[in-house]
């Protein structure tokens, strides 16, 4: 006789199998690092207890498959050590992990290892998931080091993508004009040459760092402050997939933490209180109360720093398949 | 004279030559690196013993000071002109002995090539004297030891060694001396540290055939450089400069001439009047760059230009070894004759 409460099973972060009486661990990795030692624990207990694969996710967590209902609570005992490695927040030891519903946070590689990345997105990502964790509201967060966005991060409710304001050296500056090259090439065409000098456009400037990065006498370096984009309510799925706007650029770590915190009250006040499983995307409820209320919610008590640009309205594109639009006939078209 | 001074008693002796002299040193810049969080050491006025990065070597040369990457030479104005001010109050600059020796080619470049001396050179030059950090250890890709600058006996004020939290000064200026023996622990004879071998060492060629401006040993560079310049602007003994004559856009009869630091590896150096390059590819600017180092300059002054500091291999964002290459050549050259 099997009886399981797949509600508490899944919440346990257990996979629903296809395969009746099977299950598949989910590991969390916060920031997207663990120590070999914890990567090699998830390898045993996939020996152990799975069918001896592990799955890589895509949100930057292992998942072992294979794993009979009836070894979960010896797995949870086995998992403790990766917990703690990847600093996870538990309730009690032993227990495995206490809710699945706020994903993996995301991260690219960034300056601990990128050229390019403009801060370090782990630190940053473990941090965000210790102020979230655990939760079982169904959000997803990502971090990426510049504005190549190799996270996918456009792809999440919450997306922070790093920036630095490049500063400026006229004297340590020989006119070799090759950030304004790499600029054009790597990316936005900020840079002009004036007299001889650079002349940084800075609403076209994406804070890549591009610039500083081929200045090859430090006339460019980097901000001591380190800056971030905020992209807002990116999203898959079958009804309204979309990539995520810009809202904030130029903002700081600070703001960052209280807004993704503001949100979640915001979607504890108006989530479809009879949602399936209780999940729904947090776009979809801004859909409902318009992006004025949401607005209103996520800057409780947050106070912009002075670099930071605001859009106070945002309008999203997408593709709208639960709106009649895309069907291959009789609907209307996009 | 050697003297023996605590670290309090040497800030102090820096403190009090600071009344007399601007301090001119190697400064570690927190987070000014190429990367996100990476330091760059490079040179810059300092007012605490402190401030000065004695440990490692910098990353960007002293001759910042000398040749600035970009200076104002004049202001102009329909028939008037007039010199850029320049704070000619004297420096000391703190070096390691491969700089020092460099100091020699810059003065043999601005103000002994050719009959005239640079005047814009010479008036700051006067009034610039030396300190030698000495060297405990060889840094990572110098090759001194093969270029003979890993040593300097002379043109110095005074070194400084910091060993075991004790600083070693031996002092050649007798107004220096009095200083230095004033917060001294204990007086004892001092040589300056100097490392007497390198991880790399390089086999400077005797001679260099022209048929060696053939040679295929360019080619890889061609692929491999992206002229970015980087080698140019570390270096100690590189000299080359560019001008900008600007007319400011508010009044295009107002203007200055600018000096800014030129290098023979980035586009536009060879340009010429009609639209003529004369080094198109990465592969010709190294071989440029590279005989010019360890031969060029050699025929016309008896010396290498190149001190072998490394800082160009440490650099070079394409891992280019410019010590090995001058080790392809001298290969490359030994292969050629044997062959004949």
């Amino acid at each position: 006789m099997r009886d399981m409460n797949m509600k508490k099973l899944k919440k346990n972060a257990f996979r629903y199998s296809k395969v009746r009486g099977e299950t598949a661990s989910r590991i969390r990795i916060p920031g997207g690092v663990i120590n070999a030692k914890s990567m090699a624990k998830a390898a045993e207990i996939a020996e152990k207890y799975g069918n001896g694969t592990v799955f890589i996710t895509n949100r930057q967590g292992f998942e072992i498959p294979g794993i009979k209902m009836e070894d979960i609570p010896r797995v949870n005992m086995e998992l403790q050590s990766i917990i703690e490695d990847s600093g996870v927040n538990q309730g009690e030891p032993g227990q495995g992990y206490p809710a699945s519903g706020t994903r993996n946070v995301v991260s690219c590689p960034g300056s601990r290892l990128c050229p390019f990345g403009c801060y370090d997105t782990t630190k940053f990502a473990r941090k965000m998931d210790k102020h979230i964790f655990p939760n079982n509201l169904h959000v997803k967060i990502a971090f990426t080091g510049c504005s190549n966005d190799c996270a996918k991060v456009r792809m999440n409710d919450f997306g922070i993508i790093g920036m630095t304001e490049p500063q400026y050296n006229p004297d340590r500056c020989v006119g070799c004009e090759q950030c304004v090259k790499y600029c054009r090439i790597r990316s936005v065409n900020a840079l002009k040459a004036v007299n001889g000098k650079i002349v940084r456009d800075a609403s076209a400037c994406v804070g890549c760092g591009v610039c500083v990065a081929y200045c090859p006498t430090r006339a460019w370096t980097r901000s001591k402050e380190h800056f971030f984009r905020l992209v807002l309510l990116g999203r898959t799925g079958k009804k309204n997939p979309r990539l995520a706007e810009d809202f904030i650029k130029w903002v700081n770590e600070e703001n960052i933490m209280k807004i993704v915190k503001n949100a979640y009250a915001y979607v504890e006040e108006f989530i479809d209180k009879n949602a399936l499983e209780g999940k729904e995307h947090i776009g979809y409820i801004l859909d409902r109360t318009g992006f004025d209320e949401f607005l209103k919610w996520a800057m409780k008590d947050v106070e912009l720093n002075p670099e930071a640009e605001i859009s106070r309205r945002i309008y999203w594109g997408g593709k709208f398949y639960d709106r009649g639009y895309g069907r291959s006939k009789g609907g209307l078209q996009a | 004279m050697g003297y023996v001074l605590s670290s309090e008693g040497f800030s102090k002796a820096l403190h009090e030559l600071g009344g007399s002299y601007r301090l001119y040193a190697p400064v570690r810049k927190e987070g000014e690196g190429r990367f996100t969080d990476v330091d760059v050491v490079r040179y810059d006025f300092v007012h605490e013993a402190g401030e000065i990065e004695l440990s490692t070597k910098s990353d960007y040369a002293f001759k910042e000071i000398l040749t600035p990457l970009s200076e104002t030479l004049f202001f102009f104005t329909e028939q008037s002109v007039k010199d850029a001010d320049k704070d000619t109050s004297p420096v000391i600059i703190f070096v390691r002995s491969c700089d020092l020796h460099a100091v020699k080619r810059l003065d043999q470049i601005y103000l002994a090539n050719g009959k005239a001396e640079d005047w814009f050179y010479r008036r700051i030059r006067d009034s610039v004297r030396f300190a030698l950090i000495g060297c405990s250890e060889s840094c990572e890709n110098g090759f001194c030891v093969s270029m003979k600058t890993n040593r300097a006996d002379e043109g110095y004020m005074f070194s400084v060694d910091e060993d075991g939290g004790k600083f070693y000064v031996d002092v050649k200026d007798d107004e220096a001396a009095k200083i230095f023996a004033a917060h001294a622990e204990s007086s004892q004879p001092v040589t300056a540290r100097y490392v007497t071998e390198n991880d790399t060492d390089v086999n400077v060629p005797e001679n260099v055939p022209n048929s060696i401006y053939k040679s295929d040993i360019w080619d890889e560079y061609t692929q491999r450089c992206i002229n970015c310049g980087r080698c140019n602007f570390v270096c100690p003994t590189c000299t080359c400069y560019t001008m900008q004559d600007v007319y400011y856009t508010d009044n295009g009869r107002v203007g200055e001439r600018r000096r800014v630091g030129a290098s023979c590896m980035v586009d536009g150096y060879t340009n010429v009047a009609g639209g003529g390059q004369y080094r198109k590819t990465n592969g010709e600017r190294m071989r440029f760059k590279v005989l010019h180092k360890v031969w060029d300059f050699r025929r016309r002054f008896g010396y290498d230009m190149c001190v072998g500091c490394g800082r160009c291999d440490d650099v070079c964002p394409e891992y280019i070894s410019f010590a090995n290459c001058v080790n392809k050549l001298d290969a490359a050259i030994k292969e050629a004759g044997n062959d004949e």
